[in-house]
């Protein structure tokens, strides 16, 4: 296993196992990555060599790289365990970055809640040279959602606010300290250090689809955690590696709370991998696989979601602030099965006028959720909005969030 | 050239003069934000878009061209 250990790495045994840094060009590492095809992995799987391209020529030698490690996302676990785990992986991936698009400086922003990978992280930088403690600095992110939402992350590191800012300018243009900014995953980071040493033809090579990566199994499974798959390894062969479902399962939420719900067993020989899910409109988002109980309830645990997603807005944009809460409300309604005349109607009706209607795509992750929601659990909310529940004869706790 | 409506949504209050103006190609969601029409502004609405635009009370309301929009994506 490349990115999961027990034990925070020191930069002996780190460079035991991958060896040292090659010394290439960024032009060569920048061709590296992009011949990979490796995609981001904070969720909305922007090919990373395209987008140290474009900091690239913006940079003139000044840009700033900033390692995204907020993860703020609630079942989401494999950047923080990544960061405790291999924390020079992450380094050495930002220290590339920094060559591929001319950055001196590095910002390696963590949760606050993160506590093994925020000591891992700074126990490794005071392990090397002088040269890059002077670049690399942490910033702890604050907790939240949206704190790790690229614009919020360059705002928090430049005013101490982590709400996003409208956009143009957009970070690659204008970021950190007015310069042009890359924000990357720190999985993506640690994954562009492998590919670099390896080539690019190593990382292609893995599993049947081409490439690795790391997911978070959680719900109904006997053993959840964080798994490193090869790509092309199959919903099925996630549920076993997390030890087997636990009891029966019929839908899963992948790619997280912006993800969307699919049916186990429609699904169960689903290749996990960014194109095989795309071809079938879903999406791995940040790798979170979340195994529904088939005793809990579709309609409860989207409303429980909806809810915490709604807490979480920055209260910036009318559209989420009043349209995103109202479904929220609405949706507890139903969930509890104590509904108003129309509400369901309601929740059809401003969950598409909500699209594409925030500063940030906080709302657009609300939407996607919810519209997988409708067509999975169409006959349930249906019920529901009759006071009635075809899963539970009585409103049960439900484990996500 | 082409131009799109696009709204600052951080500095939209929901005053809802863009929608008195220019009905065609915004509307209003049920508390007052709002909902601009996919698409470029037709010419024969250019004028007008252009005043809702000018009219917006906290400068929330821009027009942009079809080329700056494509380079964001």
């Amino acid at each position: 296993m490349d990115l999961i250990g027990a034990n925070a790495e020191s930069l002996a045994t780190h460079l035991e196992r991958f060896g040292p840094l090659p010394a290439l060009s960024s032009g060569e590492l920048i061709a590296e990555v992009e011949a990979s095809g490796l995609l981001g992995r904070g969720g909305a799987g922007f090919p990373v060599g395209r987008k140290w391209q474009t900091v690239a020529e913006r940079s003139s030698g000044h840009a700033v790289v900033l390692a995204n490690g907020a993860e703020g996302e609630p079942l989401s676990h494999k950047d923080r365990s990544l960061m405790a785990a291999r924390p020079h992986l992450v380094i050495d991936g930002a220290l590339l970055a920094a060559g591929a698009v001319g950055a001196h400086d590095i910002i390696l922003y963590i949760g606050t809640e993160h506590l093994a990978a925020n000591a891992a992280v700074r126990h490794a930088l005071a392990e090397r040279s002088k040269d890059i403690r002077g670049r690399a600095r942490i910033v702890t992110a604050p907790p939240g959602y949206v704190s790790g939402e690229e614009s919020a992350a360059v705002h928090f590191v430049n005013a101490g606010d982590a709400r996003p800012t409208t956009t143009p300018p957009r970070p690659f243009d204008r970021g950190v300290a007015g310069k042009p900014t890359l924000v990357q995953n720190v999985e993506s980071l640690a994954l562009a250090a492998l590919i670099a040493r390896r080539g690019h033809g190593w990382y292609t090579d893995r599993g049947r689809r081409g490439g690795i990566g790391l997911v978070t199994v959680s719900g109904a499974v006997n053993h959840a955690g964080v798994h490193e798959i090869a790509f092309g390894s199959t919903l099925g062969d996630l549920a076993a590696a997390a030890g087997g479902l636990r009891g029966d399962s019929q839908a899963v939420l992948l790619g997280g709370y912006f993800g969307g719900w699919a049916e186990v067993d429609e699904q169960w020989g689903l290749p996990v991998d960014p194109g095989s899910m795309r071809a079938r409109g879903l999406a791995i988002g940040c790798g979170v696989v979340h195994f529904l109980a088939a005793d809990s309830c579709g309609v409860e645990a989207t409303s429980r979601i909806v809810a915490y997603l709604a807490s979480q807005s920055a209260r910036q944009c009318g559209p989420c602030v009043f349209g995103l809460s109202a479904i929220a409300a609405t949706m507890q309604r139903l969930a509890t099965r104590s509904p108003q005349a129309g509400d369901l109607d309601h929740i059809i009706r401003w969950t598409e006028q909500l699209a594409g209607r925030g500063a940030c795509h906080h709302p657009d992750g609300a939407v996607v959720l919810l519209r997988s929601a409708m067509q999975l659990f169409a006959d349930d909310l249906a019920e529901h909005q009759r006071r009635r529940c075809l899963t539970v004869s009585r409103p049960l706790r439900v484990a996500v969030a | 050239m082409d131009e799109v409506l696009e709204v600052d949504r951080i500095r939209c209050d929901g005053h809802g003069i863009c929608a008195e103006l220019l009905p065609e190609l915004i509307t209003l969601d049920d508390w007052g934000y709002p909902i601009v029409k996919r698409g470029s502004v037709p010419d024969h609405l250019a004028e007008l878009a252009r005043r809702a635009v000018d009219d917006c009370p906290v400068l929330a309301l821009r027009l942009a061209s079809i080329t700056a929009i494509t380079r964001k994506r």
